[in-house]
């Protein structure tokens, strides 16, 4: 990571970069009645700018349905982009056809969240794992066999069950079988999508590491997509915080770990359960307020303002734009009018909402948990 | 990050896997495709067993339907107007020279039912494979490339059921002749539809899942997706709807034959055979029984052996309408 800051935008050398994405859109088209007229778009991905830099693995939170998934199948071109550039590698690939695309998605591959539904249940693994030998012509027959086999060996599985089907193995053997066929081309780049989510907690750590010694190996990079905040903390370099099709903040783990500016990424972190009952106690819990909105028509200005304890009226009219706030270092952006300040309490604040509603809410959801522990007859 | 406990925690789950003393049983459970287990449920089905068994024979009776008629010394063709005929001119029944009567013109009942399967099976078997070949690409052709192709090649369908097929079956005879190629090529024409329509559905949601993206990011075809990823989640419907379609393709035959749209009369079938006996079932029931046996033994057991063969390749299936 270079210190050396220039400009907002950038701060490592062009160099550097391995994928660069800029004011990327992807609008879903909803369409209705009898001529399939489109009625409304949902505004998935709506401006996401982001840089990976080689070797780096990058972290992308945010709750379900902020468009995580669908920035990285964009990243991946799995989707064509509504509008904004993708350059990877130095190469522009945002509007590159499908068949243009073919040789280079050697270079990114994927991870996919459910350890069954991403292998097809009616193949042998070791065609499965062999697929990006067999796609791309790099091999056949006995040499694809040994070359399959030896991703098995790299990833923990056993070679001698080449032949099974996928409903044979356990859903960390599974998601290993997902890691061996996204290596088997040697990208640069990997996209991680939730690759973890679905596993028991014993599992995860094993994908994790197993994810962590490859990177190592091979010098990947990854865009590692996970809800999970302590499992981003765990295997990121870098983290963006993604609100509502839009990326609120970003920065280093530790940056932003320590010293969260946007309201949003303060309300994330709060949430993650700390396993110490008496620290649970003690620490800073920011409840937000009201649903995700609707990504088919988001709130004006900073999609955040309807939900922030911090929002005023500038919020309501001005979307903020991703930047460097004061005291922050260069590689720290946070889209914010009103950055949280350190030592801030945020969970006193809530705009928006009266002041009687406010000292009652905590009394009425503690009420509704107990009532919901205690048994029917009592309550 | 620890790698060692994770490297210890991977020898410790490798190991007793490896190092199994009773290594026999592991590898019996072991490589147990899909299809095996299908074939394993199958084989436990007795009513399937029985259903194949008398398939087989019907198969083996079309086939040696020439041996057949030398054993008994009577070409499917010939009349025998003095040993067949009694005097009145009607059919002679069951006896040891017609084992299965005689019919109107004093012709072998058994040597022509055995040469009746002979045209049965073939337009069972040919119609209804082309109808799933068809049926099958164009279902995945629409399902997995959607928008105007889906819309064009499912109205298409759409049509194509709502034909009245006698009708079409009667004019377009009417137009070219009967013949059995003619027959085959009426029935795959009002099959493939119900096929398509099936496939379609399944390759749409087929279409959505992951592992289809996942051969996508790899840079697949579509041609590969479509042939190596979703064809073979498919072979499951399409084994049952082969299996279903025959049945109902030696029936439709039997009807074209019947009503004389079939293959010309001299030839055998058991459609024209019943369509013949009609005028005779009063007084020579052996004429009227062979044949309409012989088609409901058929299609029985095509049937019985279909819903068998789905039970087994879909065990879901049976257990949700069985309890």
């Amino acid at each position: 990571m270079t210190e050396a800051a220039t400009s907002p935008a950038s701060v490592v050398p062009d160099g550097d970069l391995l994928v660069r994405v800029k004011n990327v859109v992807k609008y879903f088209p909803i369409r209705s009645g009898l001529l399939r007229r489109v009625v409304a778009r949902v505004h998935a991905v709506d401006g996401v700018s982001l840089e990976v830099r080689r070797g780096e693995t990058l972290g992308i939170v945010g709750e379900t349905g902020c468009g995580k998934s669908t920035l990285a199948r964009c990243i991946a071109r799995l989707y064509d982009l509504t509008s904004g550039t993708i350059v990877f590698d130095g190469r522009d690939i945002s509007r590159l056809s499908r068949r243009r695309m073919r040789p280079l998605r050697k270079g990114v591959q994927m991870i996919f969240q459910d350890p069954i539904g991403s292998l097809n249940p009616r193949r042998r693994i070791g065609s499965i794992i062999g697929d990006p030998f067999a796609i791309h012509r790099i091999s056949r027959g006995e040499q694809r066999k040994r070359q399959v086999q030896e991703l098995m060996k790299l990833v923990g599985l056993n070679p001698e069950h080449y032949n099974r089907f996928p409903a044979e193995f356990s859903g960390g053997q599974r998601q290993r079988i997902g890691v061996a066929r996204a290596l088997a081309l040697r990208p640069k780049l990997i996209i991680a999508d939730e690759p973890v989510s679905a596993l028991d907690v014993s599992i995860q750590a094993q994908i994790l590491n197993l994810l962590t010694d490859l990177q190592d190996e091979f010098k990947l990079t990854y865009i590692f997509i996970a809800h999970d905040l302590s499992v981003v903390r765990h295997v990121s370099d870098r983290i963006a915080v993604m609100y509502l099709g839009k990326i609120v903040e970003v920065g280093s783990v530790s940056e932003i770990y320590a010293r969260p500016r946007h309201p949003y990424t303060n309300a994330l972190l709060s949430a993650v359960p700390v396993p110490d009952p008496d620290h649970a106690d003690q620490r800073e819990r920011i409840i937000l307020v009201g649903d995700v909105p609707s990504p088919i028509n988001p709130p004006s200005g900073c999609r955040f303002h309807p939900r922030c304890p911090k929002a005023q009226k500038l919020c309501t009219e001005v979307d903020p734009a991703l930047e460097v706030k004061k005291d922050d270092r260069a590689d720290h952006l946070a889209a914010c009018h009103f950055p949280v300040e350190v030592g801030e309490r945020l969970s006193r604040e809530r705009a928006g909402i009266a002041q009687a509603d406010r000292e009652n809410a905590p009394d009425v959801s503690r009420e509704t948990v107990e009532g919901a522990i205690r048994p029917k007859e009592r309550a | 990050m620890s790698v060692t406990s994770f490297d210890s925690l991977e020898t410790r789950l490798a190991e007793p896997a490896a190092a199994e003393p009773e290594g026999e049983s592991a590898k019996e459970i072991q490589g147990r495709s899909p299809w095996q287990l299908a074939w394993a449920r199958l084989r436990q089905d007795r009513l399937a067993i029985a259903s194949a068994i008398v398939i087989l024979f019907i198969v083996l009776v079309a086939i040696l339907a020439p041996v057949i008629a030398r054993l008994v010394g009577h070409g499917p063709g010939d009349q025998y107007p003095f040993t067949a005929l009694n005097s009145f001119g009607l059919p002679a029944g069951p006896s040891r020279t017609f084992l299965f009567g005689a019919d109107d013109l004093g012709r072998d009942v058994l040597v022509r039912v055995a040469y009746g399967a002979r045209v049965s099976l073939i337009a069972g078997v040919v119609a209804s494979g082309v109808a799933v070949i068809v049926g099958g690409i164009v279902g995945m052709v629409a399902g997995y490339f959607g928008t105007v192709v889906d819309t064009a090649l499912s109205r298409f369908m759409d049509v194509i059921l709502s034909f009245p097929l006698l009708l079409f079956a009667i004019a377009l005879v009417s137009i070219v002749g009967p013949s059995l190629i003619v027959s085959i090529a009426v029935i795959a024409f009002f099959s493939w539809a119900v096929v398509g329509r099936i496939i379609r559905g399944q390759t749409l949601s087929l279409r959505e899942k992951e592992f289809v993206e996942a051969a996508r990011s790899l840079g697949a075809s579509d041609l590969r997706i479509i042939f190596v990823d979703i064809l073979p989640n498919l072979v499951a419907p399409l084994i049952v709807y082969s299996t279903l379609l025959i049945p109902a393709s030696i029936v439709f035959e039997a009807t074209l034959s019947f009503l004389g749209l079939g293959v010309v009369p001299p030839t055998p079938t058991w459609g024209n055979m019943l369509s013949d006996a009609l005028a005779y079932y009063k007084v020579a029931w052996w004429f009227i029984f062979f044949p309409g046996g012989a088609l409901l033994l058929t299609t029985l057991a095509f049937n019985l052996l279909g819903d068998s063969v789905r039970d087994a390749l879909d065990p879901r299936y049976a257990r949700l309408f069985k309890s």
